[in-house]
């Protein structure tokens, strides 16, 4: 493959993973390091040769601020849920949300925000439409998800991977 | 002021927490009507069974635990995953 | 158990940590039960899989850090790696389930192949 200048985030990634597994800085770690993280790279980059570019790393710690807020909060939303099963059942749900976002590391950061966040889970998408069917434990009003969904996740998403 | 004893209550209330919620898990993977429940409840029972076992680790204060988590964590995902891919296609590896 | 004695500014935080951890998880796990269809029960364990494991790791982090009069990071491993698999898991069950409920109704349909 053509190198086009870009980090090899996915070796130093690997080399890191090394090292902490290990708890040293030594130079025995790092060169075995190196053996690992270099023909694994490699071999992964021919499985799957489309690289993801991030852009602008602010936003994405900024966005990852807020998902961490959202996990937070829909944690003790769920909790609510189940503690209360006693009087009612909550109201599960499908919900159909029109995306724009095209790339697909962005559509897997997405869903990897939808389904980590409890109370949500990621249960479709079509690629032609691009129409994303979500889950909702407890399915009031359909907009705030929707608004939620667009404005919180996907517009930070859109610019930091497009 | 020693807290000690305080950490100490904290990982057996924890650690009881953990145990409790492996045993709603068993009672739904035996009960569990359909085959996605199933693993469903195999999978927070091996998620539960990791972080009890990193509550042992704190409170022995031995680090050989955290390979156990760690090698705990890397098979229960194939596994769940594994299972998970069956239902969804009848087989595992896809030609 | 034998759990060395630590400064009070990192057993403080992890006791709270690992309080809220477990208390997470098991109201995770007793969603299992207590929820009536399968479409509700597969939300209850995300509880325990992100802030649940993340509380106890966390705690897991201050605990052998103060054990070993230095600092110990290599739980965050089993942070970043549960937090990416968790969900794949989910997302795959959502599938198989959504799927085998639509071959079930119709079990005649073309798209049951």
């Amino acid at each position: 493959m053509i190198r086009t200048g870009k980090p090899p985030l996915l070796e130093i990634l690997l080399l890191i993973m090394w090292l902490v597994v290990n708890q040293s800085l030594e130079l025995h770690h790092w060169l075995l390091g190196l053996l690992f993280a270099l023909p694994i790279g490699r071999l992964v980059r021919t499985l799957r040769p489309r690289t993801a570019r991030v852009r602008r790393l602010n936003l994405a710690l900024i966005l990852c601020w807020h998902v961490f807020c959202d996990v937070v909060r829909s944690n003790f939303a769920v909790g609510r849920i189940i503690l209360g099963t006693v009087r009612q059942q909550p109201k599960v749900g499908f919900l159909d949300i029109p995306l724009e976002i095209r790339d697909p590391h962005g559509l897997a950061a997405l869903s990897i925000i939808i389904t980590a966040t409890p109370g949500t889970v990621f249960a479709g998408h079509d690629p032609d439409s691009n129409v994303l069917t979500l889950h909702v434990l407890d399915l009031q009003d359909e907009a705030t998800w929707l608004h939620t969904i667009k404005h919180r996740y996907e517009r930070p998403l859109m610019e930091i991977f497009e | 002021m020693n807290v000690t004893p305080l950490l100490n209550w904290a990982v057996h209330f924890a650690l009881a927490c953990f145990a409790t919620g492996m045993l709603c898990a068993a009672i739904r993977l035996l009960r569990g009507p359909s085959a996605q429940d199933r693993i469903l409840a195999l999978d927070t029972l091996y998620i539960n069974g990791m972080l009890s076992i990193l509550m042992l680790g704190i409170g022995i204060g031995s680090a050989i635990y955290f390979d156990i988590a760690l090698l705990i964590a890397l098979f229960g995902f194939a596994g769940s995953t594994a299972m998970a891919k069956f239902l969804l296609r009848g087989e595992v590896i896809e030609p | 158990m034998n759990i060395v004695p630590m400064s009070p500014w990192l057993a403080l935080p992890a006791a709270i940590l690992l309080i809220a951890g477990g208390l997470l998880a098991l109201i995770g796990s007793l969603g299992l039960l207590r929820l009536n269809s399968f479409y509700a029960r597969i939300h209850a364990p995300t509880m325990g899989n992100t802030l649940g494991a993340g509380c106890v790791l966390i705690a897991s982090m201050l605990t052998s850090s103060a054990a070993a009069g230095r600092p110990v990071i290599h739980e965050l491993l089993i942070t970043v790696f549960l937090l990416i698999t968790s969900p794949v898991t989910t997302m795959l069950l959502m599938r198989a389930a959504v799927f085998r409920s639509e071959t079930g109704r119709d079990r005649q349909g073309e798209e049951a192949s």
